[in-house]
């Protein structure tokens, strides 16, 4: 039972991971098609780094998953705050939404997105790109959040409340530090899946600022091209690198 | 800062974002549908069921047929892998448990699209299924696997896996095993167990799961773009080339209107059936 249970578990992991390995070993493969092996080279690694419009969309790919998983940690922290801790009009409302968001197929939402930024006029680029990467991403860092705010004692902040500290008091001095693991986890979530999305940037980004899936999507369609696989192996290699990181320094604040 | 606008920043913020970014665009996708193309101005008044009624024509009912039973199968096959993988995961110890979890999100890293670009090189007719099977003399041609309804799947649940593991080990997580323990002392056989207790308990993980491979699903546009070739669109091609391409939005909206709608009835089955368990909904539901 035991061997077959881990059988299972290595079968799974094999599926997941099967394509990722060709990934990574055809990034130095020699054989242009990477169907056999032809020998070890550094070639696309070179090519890669003279593809600029490839790197530029790798960096604005990184860039735009950095920035947007920062600004949905912070403004979905002080979601997952007001609804917990305010009583304020339309408070149902706001979760069900966040709710709605959460649970759209992406190609919904992106169709949303893309309406709601030609109705406001927002040119289809850098800005709109973020505002939908921060949105969908929002729900999973609310959630988080506020099951963290859940769990802790909330005598804490009444006591505070009583010796008369201030709201932004009490958030920066108990509220940040005891849901800061929750921030952590919400920041990562939203890292991944801005990340990995390809449908919604494919409707809300403008030829102004190419993206790394709307520049593969091109590349992939029309044949093959080996610096794809090494950009695979980089961003695999720079988000293990982000997460190792983030794992440390949690470690060495508790 | 003191605690009015703190408060009030807190409140406004969501209010304005959640408006402005998710409920105003849903009820303009929802006027979009109802009004007329325009190939300039995209879409124009009068309002018009046209489009509605354009989602009936034979070759898009047909796409939409084949949407549904390709992420009704995607959803199916991910369950059948994911229940029993949750199970395994969710029983392990706490460090193994982290370790496996973790496993499952890392492919996320690589960006969906170029994995399933990757797909390509293991079912193509030179990929390594077919370079296994002809070097094992089980075939002597290679089998045309890629541009069929099977690449489709493939790449689905290959995507899809993970969102419905995830919820279902939260699920497993709450799940009494003393319930389990008393049951099988009582004389309950294994089946009886899974049956009457496990499956029960852990609905709320496998609605959940299930919603959230299933409607994706039908909106991966790029899977079927780059495994399903010409023949085996999904509904989110459709989508997508009527935004993008055609640029008849009113068409367009139609289709997403259309799969909100399916949306919202799997919600409410969704919330009937966690009411009957464990009589919480909403954002206090963990087991998303």
């Amino acid at each position: 039972m035991k061997a077959f249970k881990w059988s299972f578990i290595i079968a799974i992991f094999a599926y997941l991971y099967l394509p990722i390995g060709i990934l990574v070993i055809n990034s130095f493969n020699a054989s242009k098609y990477g169907y056999e092996w032809k020998g070890f080279t550094f070639e696309w690694y070179a090519k890669l780094w003279e593809n600029e419009a490839l790197t530029q969309a790798f960096l604005n790919s990184l860039l735009v998953a950095s920035l947007a998983a920062t600004a949905a940690t912070l403004i979905g922290t002080l979601m997952a705050l007001a609804l917990h801790r305010y009583r304020f009009p339309l408070k149902a409302t706001a979760s069900s939404l966040l709710f709605i968001v959460m649970m759209s197929p992406d190609i919904v939402l992106a169709i949303t997105f893309l309406v709601i930024f030609i109705a406001l006029g927002i040119q289809l680029g850098f800005w709109s790109l973020l505002i939908a990467h921060i949105t969908f991403c929002l729900p999973f860092v609310v959630i988080t959040v506020y099951a963290q705010l859940k769990g802790f004692d909330k005598y804490l902040l009444e006591a505070a409340q009583d010796l008369g500290a201030s709201e932004s008091r009490i958030f920066r001095l108990i509220i940040l530090p005891l849901v800061f693991p929750a921030i952590v986890a919400g920041w990562l979530l939203s890292f991944t899946l801005s990340l990995d999305d390809v449908i919604i940037s494919s409707f809300v980004t403008g030829p102004s600022f190419e993206i790394l899936p709307i520049r593969v999507f091109s590349m992939v369609k029309v044949g093959v091209s080996p610096e794809v696989n090494v950009l695979a192996t980089l961003l695999l290699a720079i988000s293990l690198f982000l997460v190792t990181l983030s794992t440390l320094l949690l470690r060495r604040k508790h | 800062m003191n605690l009015l606008n703190f408060r009030r920043f807190a409140i406004v913020l969501t209010l304005v974002w959640l408006g402005l970014f998710v409920l105003v665009p849903h009820v303009l996708v929802l006027l979009t549908s109802v009004m007329s193309p325009d190939a300039q101005h995209l879409a124009v008044w009068p309002l018009t069921l046209n489009s509605w009624e354009r989602l009936f024509e034979p070759v898009y009912a047909e796409v939409f047929w084949r949407s549904l039973w390709l992420s009704t199968l995607t959803t199916v096959i991910c369950l059948v892998l994911g229940y029993p993988f949750a199970y395994i995961v969710a029983k392990l110890p706490n460090v193994w448990r982290g370790v496996l979890l973790f496993l499952m999100i890392v492919p996320f890293w690589t960006n969906s699209l170029i994995r399933t670009y990757a797909i390509k090189l293991i079912l193509g007719n030179k990929g390594l299924v077919n370079a296994a099977l002809l070097g094992t003399g089980v075939v002597d041609e290679p089998l045309q696997l890629l541009y069929t309804p099977f690449a489709v799947v493939f790449g689905l649940v290959y995507v899809l896996l993970p969102f419905m593991v995830l919820p279902l080990v939260s699920s497993f997580d709450k799940l009494d095993s003393t319930l389990l323990e008393a049951a099988q002392d009582l004389g309950a056989s294994f089946w009886a167990r899974f049956r009457l207790i496990i499956v029960p308990l852990t609905m709320p993980g496998i609605i959940a799961g299930s919603l959230m491979v299933f409607l994706p699903a039908m909106g991966m546009f790029y899977v079927a773009d780059l495994l399903g070739g010409a023949k085996n669109l999904l509904l989110g091609n459709i989508i997508k080339n009527q935004f993008l391409v055609v640029r008849d939005w009113p068409f367009g909206a139609a289709f997403s209107v259309a799969l909100i709608v399916i949306m919202a009835g799997l919600l409410w089955l969704y919330f009937l059936a966690n009411r009957r368990i464990n009589r919480q909904g909403g954002l206090d539901d963990e087991s998303l």
